[in-house]
């Protein structure tokens, strides 16, 4: 009855290529746009922006990297935490060696250096294939984390290990990172970016670029005889998605956890990011945002489930019967939508479409 | 099984690069004494090593064979069936009767894995089966420690682990590394005359071939892949109590899954063989690289050099190899 195209004329080719064509689409999305940007820092606690919605957004881009790897050009990757981390420690040192540069632009050069490094670890892609190349983007990972704590270049030789990150400032002193930034300001921060990004991927997706990826995707080798090169098609997607990883990576150093540390990105952020964007759904930009909700709130929620029923368990049992019950459901929602979130999405969509009277 | 000429063009390369690059290494490095018996027991103890991923690895290429699955779950199961074993022991059970009983438990597993997950999953993309069997990783992770508790245990079979002294006392070997490759020699060599000569493991082996033909033929898919799934239970056991033995009954031997990978991928998806020789390339490769080359760029090499060594090979032959070659069509 509300969801309806009929009636919804497309005067201009402008209008009829529109990311979101419907209108009731296009509500939808600026009413949730000002639920996130207005209602949420307005009526969430401290606790609730930093510890649930910041990871939310930050993994939700690492899952949109993947996404972009894995969903649209076919390539299984399970190096995405070495991503992150190269994110992560290119930002730390570009704020370290040049002070004055302005915080935006040390995370997107840090994405641009993570994407350099994407391309370089990409280049097997082109002879090794599907679980051949998902060990191989291990070698990646392990590679990756173990240079971070073996040299002390990139750790400034802190004697530790774990650096924290400089407080920086947008829009003159307004602080998002460090101790002195409100979580609102890092909420704020954080979301506007993968916003954007969101945005940008979404058109990418749809672009010539976007194109070839799915071409590569549903059969490489007929995509080559079509005219496509594989070469900068495979390695495009490699540069974006480790792009946007390590966007994701520095994002959760800076803003979110304030501390660089190799370990917040071993091969387990790997495995949590492929969970995101397998439950969320493979090739869909929506689905990389729900599958992040989806793991993020999961473990949260599994851990404070037994106080909420009185249920006094001891602390290591607790966290077994957790790792024991998100496997469950992991393979719940595999079983009952092999498409992920995404798929229910739409699927939710095409029945309210019809509702009230669907015959 | 005729073996490609560029398998043995590439093996006698590694072999040559094995030597080559630790004596370079000896040369240029004044911390490190190149000697021969020092080189060979370092080779020889990475070879038994390596012997140790194999069995973990074959696991995943039964698996893979018969049902073209990825499954990342067979660490857990080497957990879990270790963790089985020895809480059952612990119960009073004498120790034959509690590796029975496990037998039993992973026979359970299989079925229970068959009926729960892989029948509705049937027909689903790879990806979305690899993804759950990392769903049963975890679940078999907290299952078992739920169920047997967290804490480190020990398993004792009694096999001997005392350095021995081989080859005119030259060369310090461990006897356990001895015993461990003789276990997965005798496990190699049974799961190649089951596949070989039984009713079964022909079935297998259509399977793995070609699922269409086989169900075609009259060859229940469901059974075989319990049986497969059994059958790599038991593999798991075995690598269960050997890795059990060596480093105690914990959590980390799920993680052993990581350094199986490698080897896998080395040894191709496929191939039985593969995963014996790809085990000991990379368990002599990492050990020699750990004790010659890791002191020239600051050592801890060891969790991604299997990794790149893998990698390196598959650049030449993307399929592993002892793979089934990947023919593409349009």
């Amino acid at each position: 009855m509300i969801y309806r195209e009929a009636g919804e004329f497309k005067a201009s080719y402008r209008e009829d290529q529109a990311i979101l064509p419907i209108r009731q689409d296009r509500w939808f999305m600026w009413g949730l746009m000002a639920v996130a940007f207005l209602l949420i820092p307005a009526i969430s606690s401290q606790y609730w922006l930093s510890t649930i919605m910041l990871p939310f957004l930050i993994l939700a881009l690492a899952a949109l990297g993947l996404n972009v790897l894995t969903g649209y050009a076919g390539q299984l990757s399970l190096g995405t935490g070495g991503f992150m981390a190269t994110g992560a420690f290119a930002a730390y040192k570009l704020a370290t060696m040049f002070p004055e540069l302005h915080i935006v632009v040390v995370i997107l050069l840090a994405g641009l250096i993570t994407a350099g490094v994407g391309i370089i670890f990409g280049i097997p892609s082109l002879r090794i294939k599907g679980f051949y190349l998902a060990v191989a983007t291990l070698a990646s990972q392990f590679f990756l984390i173990w240079m971070f704590n073996k040299f002390g270049w990139f750790t400034n030789y802190s004697s530790s290990g774990v650096i924290s990150a400089p407080p920086m400032t947008v829009f003159g002193d307004f602080f998002v990172t460090g101790p002195h930034a409100t979580a609102v300001a890092k909420y704020l921060f954080a979301l506007s970016l993968v916003v954007f990004f969101a945005i940008m991927t979404k058109n990418l997706v749809r672009s010539n670029i976007g194109r070839e990826w799915m071409a590569v995707r549903d059969m490489d080798i007929a995509a080559e005889i079509i005219g496509i090169k594989m070469l900068p098609t495979k390695l495009k997607a490699f540069a974006y998605s480790s792009f946007l990883c390590g966007i994701a990576g520095a994002l959760w150093a800076f803003v979110h956890t304030g501390s660089v540390e190799p370990l917040a990105f071993d091969v387990n952020r790997s495995f949590q990011i492929l969970f995101m964007v397998i439950i969320g759904g493979l090739g869909s930009i929506m689905g990389a945002f729900l599958g992040s909700a989806f793991i993020v709130l999961l473990p949260i929620f599994l851990s404070n489930a037994p106080h909420l029923f009185g249920i006094n368990i001891a602390v290591d049992l607790i966290s077994h019967i957790e790792f024991m019950v998100f496997g469950a459901l992991i393979l719940f929602f595999l079983i009952v939508e092999p498409h992920g979130l995404a798929r229910l999405w739409q699927i939710a969509k095409e029945k309210l479409r019809l509702w009230p009277f669907p015959y | 099984m005729r073996i490609e000429r560029d398998v043995i063009y590439i093996f006698m390369a590694t072999l040559f690069l094995m030597v080559a690059i630790p004596w370079a290494a000896g040369q240029l490095s004044d911390e490190i004494l190149f000697e021969w018996p020092f080189f060979f027991e370092v080779a020889i103890g990475g070879l038994l090593a390596g012997v140790m991923y194999s069995l973990v690895a074959l696991g995943f290429v039964l698996i893979f064979k018969a049902s073209g699955v990825f499954n990342f779950a067979q660490g857990a199961m080497v957990l879990f069936s270790a963790l089985t074993l020895v809480g059952l022991n612990e119960l009073g059970l004498p120790m034959w009767l509690a590796i029975i009983a496990t037998l039993f438990v992973m026979l359970v597993l299989a079925i229970v894995i068959e009926r729960v997950v892989l029948r509705p999953l049937v027909n689903q993309e790879h990806i979305i089966l690899f993804m759950a069997t990392i769903g049963i990783t975890y679940f078999l992770d907290g299952f078992g420690q739920t169920l047997w508790g967290s804490e480190v245990k020990i398993l004792d079979l009694g096999i001997p682990s005392d350095p021995g002294f081989y080859f005119g006392g030259a060369i310090l070997i461990n006897d356990f590394d001895l015993v461990a490759a003789l276990i997965a020699g005798v496990l190699v060599i049974t799961l190649a005359l089951f596949f070989q000569y039984t009713r079964i493991g022909r079935a297998l082996r259509a399977v793995a071939d070609d699922h269409q033909a086989a169900l075609s033929v009259g060859i229940p898919l469901k059974h075989i892949w319990v049986i497969v799934w059994a059958v790599a239970g038991i593999v798991a056991l075995v690598a269960g109590i050997m890795w059990g033995s060596k480093l105690g009954v914990q959590f980390s031997l799920a993680l052993i899954a990581l350094k199986a990978l490698p080897v896998l991928i080395l040894g191709g998806f496929t191939s039985v063989p593969g995963a014996i020789i790809g085990g000991l390339i990379i368990g002599a490769g990492e050990k020699l690289a750990e004790v010659f080359i890791a002191p020239l760029i600051g050592g801890g090499i060891e969790d991604w050099f299997a990794y790149m060594l893998a990698l390196a090979f598959l650049v030449f032959r993307p399929q592993g190899l002892f793979g089934e070659k990947i023919i593409e069509r349009v």
